[in-house]
């Protein structure tokens, strides 16, 4: 009952918002023809951030001026409106209330790390925005507002350790990773996952580190110990950011090759790899849904007017910025389709679009938000580039709340008539909205 | 590794023991070689994986130096022509060699040739193969570590090339390196007797493969001799290696320690002596990297001396911008630590968006030379890494020189003067803004000392300063200001302590552990672990 009348009340303010977002624009229509199409970029320019994030600015700027250069979009020009969060993650949701109150635009892609995403999801709920997010992520969230381009824990994490359970035939588990929201998740999938393998507790070890975490001296020494005891060992990485720099060195200088004890991570990839000597590396692995190496024609052009648009030959590509690709084609292909920039006219065609991704398969925007992708494992090369060892048969659909979680294993996501919610318990028929804050 | 038949190993092993020996060398069929070769590009890597055992099997002379160059990757393939060549990358591409012939084949560009991709599985086949003809090589160290190599891998067929070798094996050290592997293979015998003989001939090893076996003895071996002999034995090495932990731990702490002490130096000499709160401390070790990366740049091709010549340049760098910090900002707000905190704090964000700008958000790459990667093995369960075991080395070094210049030097007399009494210090004719300058210059060049350990150590990144100044600030204020003992005993305490609570806590509680006890440590004893007596104490 009460879910049938929660159902009522949200289709009748969906009408209701779409009705006046309807009057606006017939009443604007003559001037807002010529008006530009606004993108708002909301990546970190300055701070800790910036390493990862600027790249992504870039991109979508780089995106922009080709959809301008063929014409724009429904015969308007897009135009980016950048801000800068600085890594201060309150000031990510000024900032997008900023562009989408002040600056009003159509669209935001945005943000790198869960927290600053959560920051910013009530933002976009309330005033009822777009968010296109590019990073592989923990899951266990599905927001009307926000679609998730980068990888669910089932299209990374999972895929990645059964590669290294039957095909390496690992036995004992480390789980590194830094200490907050997404490694701790992620790891809790893991070890519920393992466990479930028949992969006995004391054969995982799990370690948190702080970020930027840079004297690893202790924690490899205790993975050695760890990996000596003649079970075949892998450390699963959830390092984030800077601190794998100094883990690698490290793990070089004690003598730890990725034929003993391989490394896999889901945060390192050609961007982070682009700062360090990669030589130590060659053989630890990644896990991503796309490798600068991938050897498409897509590909191949998408690197050019890269390296073009920074007019730089060495810059690399890497699987955000695939994500921030596939986001920008998936949104503009949505809005041709709904023949308008609306909010919600957008919300409901992009469920469904498919647009080709850049290793030479197809990525659809699935009813839970969150989209279908290969998932590939890459071993780190002298040059910093990954070769694809193994990939999965066909891309995988995202899957919102992880089923290897008893609190999540009930809940689905679907913003399709007529479930119309982001977390459904099956079990109890109850839809809770319920994304961020406890 | 497991996935390969035994019989196949065997076969390999005989083989090249055939090989070995020399005597009968093989007539060699290039064709057939060539075909070998051309297969490690084929499409899986099980074909992959059988080329290379086929190469290793065939006795050609050439398949030491094909093998290796898969292993460093300097095998490639011609996109369009689809054939196998060694490539050596020059200026505008690739140098290619023919692998079958071993003749110059011509050049290619980055474009036209592509890596042979191999995986860990069949790397560490590549590593065994080789070892196993590494095992007869002329050089001693070769020799040493194929053995190594081949301490890991459990195949019968290896201990019985080995046992042939061990008694013509000139070096000791790789003689016991050899004894260890026939005794882990003879561990496997039928008889209970050989069985205690080989756990006999292990003693004193504390290898991770001998304590592994020696456990398994000790739980299932079906005699209740070789299970007690092995419990007992088993005792003794966990003993050991427990012992060898400890003084692991305390080469972690004392190597921590160092760095937190490295980066306090240039503060307890601004804060310290000068009284100087200065948050952009942690920009100048930063700028001492960043130094190191541009001198690593002027001068590519002598990477193993760049470090060297780093150090002097940091100094400068650091010390000059330290000098101009003083004279621009500093030498105004002296008496106002609140405006001088927010000033260099501001000062902070401006260098780091400085160095943004200039060389990007991205880090830089510094390379580590040669002399510096790697580590000494002081026995299995413990060694020391070299890049540390450098940083513990200059930190004292740097200890020492900043102790000559305030002991010895007329320089070090007038900073002391000035900052014990600067009225009186101006009376007898020394000048105080000149000293001041100075002061603040050295301590800054000292923070750039910092960051050229510090770039050997982790990112060089905007950044990079932000994660030593709170550390920093901490071991001064612990090892009691304006003190460089202090300095030295505070940081390596709080260093070894760090790693002494780390396997306990995780390295997040640790840190917040090692802050607490400073907090408690402080109000107990807010003159820190060396006071500084006289009168500017008592004026403090």
């Amino acid at each position: 009952m009460i879910n049938l009348n929660m159902l009522r009340r949200r289709m009748v303010t969906t009408a209701a918002a779409g009705a006046l977002a309807l009057s606006g624009l017939a009443g604007g229509n003559a001037v807002a023809q010529d008006d530009p199409i606004k993108v708002g970029v909301l990546h970190s320019l300055s701070g800790t951030m910036a390493i990862s994030e600027t790249a992504l600015k870039e991109t979508i700027e780089m995106l922009v001026e080709q959809q301008n250069e063929e014409g724009g979009l429904l015969g308007r020009e897009l135009e980016t409106v950048v801000v800068d969060p600085a890594s201060d993650w309150p000031r990510f949701a000024e900032q997008a209330r900023q562009l989408l109150e002040d600056d009003e635009v159509d669209v935001v892609f945005g943000t790198w790390t869960s927290v600053s995403r959560k920051s910013v999801l009530p933002v976009f709920e309330e005033l009822n925005g777009l968010l296109f997010y590019p990073v592989q992520y923990e899951g266990e969230e599905s927001s009307e507002n926000v679609f998730y381009l980068g990888a669910a824990p089932n299209q990374q994490a999972i895929p990645a350790v059964d590669y290294l359970m039957d095909e390496v035939g690992v036995e004992r588990w480390a789980l590194l990773g830094t200490d907050y929201v997404y490694p701790r998740t992620t790891n809790k999938i893991l070890e519920q996952y393992l466990m479930d393998h028949g992969v006995a507790a004391e054969d995982i070890m799990i370690n948190y580190t702080p970020f930027g975490h840079s004297d690893w001296q202790s924690i490899v020494s205790e993975v050695r110990e760890f990996g000596s005891q003649g079970k075949k060992t892998a450390v699963v990485s959830t390092i984030n950011g800077d601190a794998n720099v100094p883990f690698y060195t490290e793990l070089g200088n004690q003598g730890v090759s990725a034929s003993d004890i391989p490394v896999v991570a889901f945060s390192v990839g050609e961007q982070e790899l682009a700062g360090i000597d990669a030589e130590p590396l060659v053989g630890h692995l990644a896990a991503w849904n796309y490798f600068m190496s991938a050897p498409t024609r897509e590909n191949l052009e998408f690197i050019q007017a890269w390296h073009e648009f920074k007019g730089d030959t060495d810059a690399v590509t890497n699987d955000p910025m695939e994500a921030h690709y596939i986001g920008f084609n998936m949104w503009v292909e949505a809005v041709r389709r709904a023949g308008t920039t609306d909010v919600d006219a957008v919300k409901e065609a992009i469920i469904g679009v498919t647009v080709p991704n850049l290793t030479g398969g197809f990525a659809t925007m699935m009813p839970n938000h969150h989209a279908t992708k290969p998932v590939m494992i890459g071993e780190i090369q002298p040059d910093g580039q990954f070769a694809v060892v193994w990939e999965t048969a066909g891309e995988v659909a995202g899957d919102a709340w992880s089923d290897y979680l008893p609190e999540s294993a009930n809940i689905i996501a679907s913003w399709r008539e007529p479930l119309l919610c982001g977390n459904y318990n099956v079990e109890t028929g109850e839809c809770s909205g319920q994304n961020y804050g406890d | 590794m497991q996935r390969n038949p035994g019989y196949w190993r065997l076969l390999v092993g005989l083989l090249l023991a055939v090989m070995v020996c020399a005597t009968v060398h093989a007539e060699t069929d290039d064709t057939a070689f060539a075909e070998q070769v051309a297969a490690l590009n084929a499409r899986s890597f099980d074909d992959k994986a059988d080329a290379a055992r086929a190469i290793a099997s065939s006795g050609h002379p050439r398949a030491t130096t094909i093998l290796q160059a898969l292993l460093d990757s300097s095998l490639y393939f011609r996109v369009i022509e689809g054939d196998v060549v060694l490539a050596e990358a020059t200026d505008d591409g690739f140098a290619l060699t023919d692998p079958v012939t071993g003749e110059a084949a011509g050049a290619a560009t980055q474009y036209e040739v592509r890596r042979v991709v191999i995986n860990n599985a069949i790397r560490g086949e590549v590593r065994d193969l080789l070892a196993r003809s590494g095992l007869t090589s002329d050089d001693p160290s070769v020799r040493r570590e194929a053995v190594r190599q081949l301490l890991d891998n459990p195949d019968p067929a290896i201990a019985e090339q080995i046992g042939g070798l061990i008694d013509e094996e000139p070096r000791a050290d790789i003689r016991r390196d050899m004894a260890l592997v026939l005794g882990l293979s003879r561990l496997q015998s039928e008889a209970a007797a050989d069985r205690l003989l080989a756990l006999d001939s292990l003693r004193g090893s504390l290898a991770d493969r001998v304590r592994n076996e020696v456990r398994t003895l000790a739980n299932d071996d079906p005699d209740p001799a070789v299970r007690a002999e092995a419990a007992q034995m088993l005792a003794g090495i966990e003993e050991r290696r427990e012992l060898w932990g400890f003084a692991e731990q305390v080469f972690f702490g004392l190597s921590m320690g160092s760095v937190l002490m490295l980066a306090a130096f240039g503060l307890a000499i601004t804060f310290g002596v000068m009284g100087v709160i200065n948050m952009a401390h942690g920009e100048l070790i930063m700028l001492g990297a960043y130094t190191t990366y541009v001198v690593q740049q002027l001068m590519p091709n002598h990477i193993e001396y760049s470090v060297l010549v780093a150090i002097p340049a940091a100094f400068l760098v650091a010390g000059s911008f330290g000098v101009a910090i003083e004279r621009g900002i500093i030498r105004f707000l002296y008496g106002r630590p609140l405006e001088t905190l927010l000033a260099t704090f501001g000062l902070s964000l401006i260098l780091q968006q400085l160095v943004r700008t200039v060389f990007s958000p991205l880090n830089r790459r510094v390379s580590t030379p040669d002399w510096m990667a790697g580590s000494i093995e002081v026995n299995a369960a413990f060694s020391l890494t070299l890049n540390r075991l450098y940083v513990i080395a200059f930190a004292l070094l740097v200890f020492l020189g900043l102790m000559a210049i305030f002991k010895r030097t007329t320089l070090g007399l007038r900073v002391r003067a000035v900052s014990q009494n600067r009225a009186m210090a101006r009376a007898v004719g020394v000048s105080s803004a000149r000293i001041d300058a100075l002061t603040f210059g050295l301590g800054a060049g000292v923070a750039g000392l910092a960051g050229v350990a510090l770039s050997q150590l982790t990112n060089v990144g905007p950044n990079l300063g932000q994660g030593y100044i709170i550390d920093s600030f901490l071991v001064v204020v612990f090892g009691g200001v304006g003190n460089l003992w202090g300095t030295l005993v505070g940081g390596l305490s709080l260093g070894v302590l760090n790693k002494f609570l780390e396997p306990q806590t995780g390295a997040v509680l640790a840190k917040v552990l090692v802050l607490v006890f400073i907090i408690l440590f402080i109000q107990k004893r807010p003159q820190g672990l060396f006071p500084q007596r006289g009168r500017a104490a008592a004026e403090g």
